[in-house]
């Protein structure tokens, strides 16, 4: 009977080896204690020695390879003996949470470990521990622990994207350690005052079942236009009170701090938004997740592509806050310097073209975001104000909806809010 | 010489159980054993002393409450000579247990002293038996003295808990040095047979790695109970007579000799690993004297020989050694067993009322500067517990602010040592405070303040 050969925790807080080298070939003989490779951990450089006796009979990941605690490197057995990996399915009976890499697993019934050679694991590259898949079962049912679902929800965590270490593949917290955001970590950037919201209560969304109507309009919808049916709402703001305020915020403020129309609008955004939660929502599929935190992405360009860093808790922060972490995650998105929690995880997005002098675009939105917002220039156009033209300096914003979660209605009361609190500013620390 | 899979070196808690699981696995295996299977646990230590906690407490409750439930009874006497030999009839039915759990699954007893040899080799008494794939080093601990300040075990006036459990009867006057879980629960033994308890602990409190508010209901307790309880008190010397001893000890700035026919050394314990070739055989030892292990694996410095059990490190209990043993044996079996997880040892102290605990306490939460809520639930306000004159205690959860999680968990009860493991298995699961209280608890039980004290933590609490 082959014994499988796993990463092993060589020191207390190791998740993950790095196998550096491997100390013995396959086919060659292997005593108990023998050392079979070098891994890296997250200290240093050990080495992983044999359990059993026998012959190397295979190496199931190449060196340079990370792989994590409790997976498969490699099976030790009797010479010729047969072993997954190598072809055929593995006699020993240890292999568990086999996750079916072959082709259609579902036509095919479970084959028990020790039954002969399976032509149907024959292509697998490698047995599917040591892809370590996410915790997810072929019924939907994702496996995690109570604790990690709290964190995954207040962090805005997909635990389908998770793979855990727990039993069985199970998500457990520290699965959870760095992904999303542990707002601490965020609101720490510089200048920024530490964020003093009064701690959020357990459950920060509310997933709402789908009404039928709702999974009519989702279904007729997305037959109609792409997988996300989106329209397009536009509105123009006046922006002579913004542009006021921002000179006069900006004279007092001297050099430093400079407040852009971008923050402003962001500013807006967010307020409008905790006004209007059902556009701060995900699509679910099965349901609709509204948010009670606004976290808003924000759309930066990068040197090959784009980015949308998140202002998390945006609702709850100040102007001035606002604005400072914006210009300190924009010129950390442009050095690429942003942790993965730092732009994952926003309920909203906005996009700003203004600075390029588009006066009107519309944006893609970024799933499972319900919403994405196109920001223009800000011109002076000929207006009407009070029965006179007067030349006034406006702005135009497109929004983009998700028809399965925003109605044409839902949209536009949003954009109403939006463009009233840009009018009078004073209305966004009210 | 014969060749084994595997030699275990001790037959206590951590060795037997060893053995048993790699017998389970296939594993030809040997356990050597000097004196009684079943080690300090089963002969000297765990099963004897809850035997005669167990008369002690129906010694003070005839004594105490039988009149109030309704009982009368005239006479009532302690004979400490006659509960000791039932202690030992139970200690011995035990180890006859372990005995006949080697011969079921089919694990040779090799009787003697194991002293390692290089290579996997270990020799008992004049012949060396090798193992093929593992040693495993499971010698236990045992008593130890001060001889530094006088307080050499003598095995006549003072003692250790070795002699204690032998004594024909309860002496008129004893003084108790160290009040961890030894200290305590002969303390609590002696006061029913009827001496005169002074309980001596240098740690500012009594049960110094339980909780405080643990410590000081405890203390309060023994209090009334007409025991000197001494805690941040040195011994600064003991001179010994041949039937009496007087300490001078040293407490809240003065200085008081106490006079007593015996002295119980309860401060800690010394593990065995000198004369079994560990040296030689490359097994180092850490600055504490522990065998040094890698955490991981268990494995010692030397490649094939693994330690587990109080020798390897602490905490120095039955249940933390018997599970390093089941996890070695997988790991030698070539099985992947889930870590331990040295964070979630429950630990217990079977004085009465009984302190139970898992998790961290309420000042290393501070230390470790978390963000925590407590819940509190005391007895007096529970159903069961003034049905059964039981109200001395609480529960007490700390869980984390944010997410519910449960640090620690704290009880004082009298059955705390059966309760705490409800809270084991939801910290196992991370299951958080909410959890905890939707299982539904069944009416009455002392186990509903478990619930009650996890809805104190949100705030809910219903009975008080």
């Amino acid at each position: 009977m082959a014994t499988k050969i796993v990463m092993e925790a060589l020191s207390p807080t190791m998740e993950e080896g790095r196998l550096i080298e491997w100390k013995k070939k396959e086919g060659e003989p292997v005593a108990v204690g023998d050392v079979l490779a070098e891994v890296e951990t997250d200290k240093a450089v050990m080495e992983l020695v044999a359990r059993s006796a026998g012959t190397l009979l295979k190496q199931l990941v190449a060196a340079g390879a990370t792989v994590p605690v409790s997976s498969a490197v490699g099976w030790i057995g009797q010479a010729g003996e047969s072993v997954d990996g190598a072809g055929t399915a593995p006699k020993a009976s240890t292999v568990n949470g086999e996750r079916s890499t072959g082709p259609a697993p579902s036509a095919v019934p479970p084959v028990p470990a020790s039954a002969a050679p399976s032509p149907a694991t024959a292509p697998a590259p490698a047995p599917a521990q040591s892809s370590s898949p996410p915790a997810v079962e072929p019924s939907g049912r994702v496996k995690a622990s109570p604790l990690a679902k709290k964190i995954a929800g207040d962090r805005g965590v997909d635990l389908g994207t998770i793979s855990g270490s727990g039993p069985e593949g199970r998500i457990v917290k520290r699965d959870l350690e760095g992904v999303g955001s542990e707002r601490a970590a965020v609101s720490g950037g510089a200048g920024v005052p530490p964020h003093t919201a009064p701690p959020s209560p357990l459950t920060a969304f509310t997933d709402t079942p789908l009404t039928q109507i709702r999974k009519t309009i989702a279904k007729r919808l997305a037959q109609s236009i792409g997988p996300i049916p989106t329209f397009y709402l536009t509105a123009e703001v006046d922006m002579e009170r913004v542009a006021e305020a921002r000179e006069g915020l900006n004279a007092a403020a001297g050099d430093q701090g400079k407040v852009s129309f971008n923050d402003i609008v962001l500013k807006a955004v967010a307020t409008a938004l905790q006004q209007h939660p059902a556009c701060n929502a995900w699509w679910q599929d099965d349901h609709i997740r509204y948010w009670q935190q606004v976290h808003i992405g924000m759309a930066v360009a990068v040197e090959d592509g784009l980015i949308t860093p998140v202002i998390r808790d945006a609702q709850s922060k100040s102007l001035r806050q606002i604005s400072s972490e914006t210009r300190d995650l924009a010129t950390r998105a442009r050095e690429r310097k942003l942790t993965p929690a730092e732009y994952t995880g926003s309920t909203f997005s906005v996009s700003n073209l203004g600075m390029f002098d588009i006066e009107h675009f519309t944006a893609i939105i970024n799933p499972p975001e319900a919403g994405i917002l196109a920001v223009g220039s800000i011109a002076q156009v000929p207006a009407v104000v009070n029965g006179q033209v007067q030349v006034r300096r406006r702005m135009r914003m497109t929004m983009s909806c998700d028809h399965r979660v925003i109605d044409g209605a839902t949209g536009a009361k949003f954009l109403k809010t939006l463009k009233l609190l840009l009018e009078n500013p004073l209305a966004l620390v009210w | 010489m014969a060749s084994f899979d595997v030699i275990v070196v001790g037959g206590g808690p951590a060795g037997y159980v060893c053995a048993i699981r790699a017998a389970q696995l296939g594993l030809s295996t040997a356990v050597v054993e000097k004196d009684k299977l079943g080690g300090v646990c089963v002969n000297i230590g765990c099963i004897p002393t809850k035997a005669l906690l167990h008369s002690a407490y129906a010694l003070n409750l005839i004594s105490h409450d039988a009149k109030a439930l309704g009982i009368e009874v005239t006479g009532v006497k302690g004979d400490y000579g006659v509960a000791m030999k039932r202690s030992r009839q139970v200690a011995d039915q035990n180890s006859k247990g372990a005995e006949f759990l080697m011969k079921k699954n089919k694990i040779t007893v090799l009787r003697g002293t194991g002293v390692l040899q290089p290579g996997k080799k270990v020799k008992v008494g004049e012949e060396v038996h090798e193992a093929k794939k593992a040693v495993i080093i499971a010698t236990g601990s045992r008593v130890k003295g001060i001889p530094q300040i006088g307080l050499e075990i003598n095995k006549t006036t003072v003692i250790s808990s070795d002699e204690a459990l032998f004594l024909e009867k309860a002496p008129a006057t004893l003084a108790i040095v160290g009040a961890g879980a030894v200290g305590s629960e002969f303390a609590d033994i002696f006061n029913a047979f009827g001496s005169k308890i002074t309980l001596i602990e240098a740690l500012p409190r009594i049960l110094p790695v339980e909780d405080a508010e643990c410590s000081e209901v405890i203390a309060k307790s023994y209090r009334k109970r007409g025991m000197t309880v001494l805690a941040g008190a040195k011994v600064l010397k003991a001179t010994v007579g041949a039937n009496e001893v007087t300490l001078d000890v040293e407490a809240g700035g003065k200085v008081e000799k106490v006079t007593v026919e015996k002295v119980l050394m309860a401060a800690g314990r010394a593990v065995n690993t000198e004369g079994m070739g560990f040296k030689e055989a490359g097994v180092q030892l850490t600055d504490r004297g522990f065998v040094k292990v890698n955490l991981a694996t268990l494995e010692t410095t030397a490649p094939g020989i693994y330690c587990i059990g109080d020798v390897a490190g602490p905490p120095m209990l039955a249940h933390k050694g018997s599970r390093e043993g089941v996890f070695v044996a997988e790991l030698i079996a070539g099985h992947t067993p889930h870590r331990i997880k040295y964070d979630n040892v429950p630990s217990v102290t079977y004085c009465h009322p009984e302190v139970a605990s898992i998790g961290l306490t309420e000042d290393q939460c501070k230390e470790q500067k978390l963000d925590y809520q407590i819940g509190r639930f005391p007895f007096s306000a529970n159903g069961r517990a003034r049905a059964s004159l039981e109200t001395e205690g609480f529960v007490k959860i700390i869980r984390d602010k944010k997410y519910g999680e449960i640090l620690g968990a704290h009880i004082v009860a009298s059955h705390a040592s059966e309760m705490i493991h409800e809270l084991g298995v939801a910290r196992e699961n991370e299951f958080t405070v909410e959890e905890v209280d939707l299982m539904i608890h069944a009416h009455p039980t002392l186990s509903e303040a478990v619930a009650e004290a996890c809805l104190d933590s949100m705030g809910r609490v219903v009975h008080i």
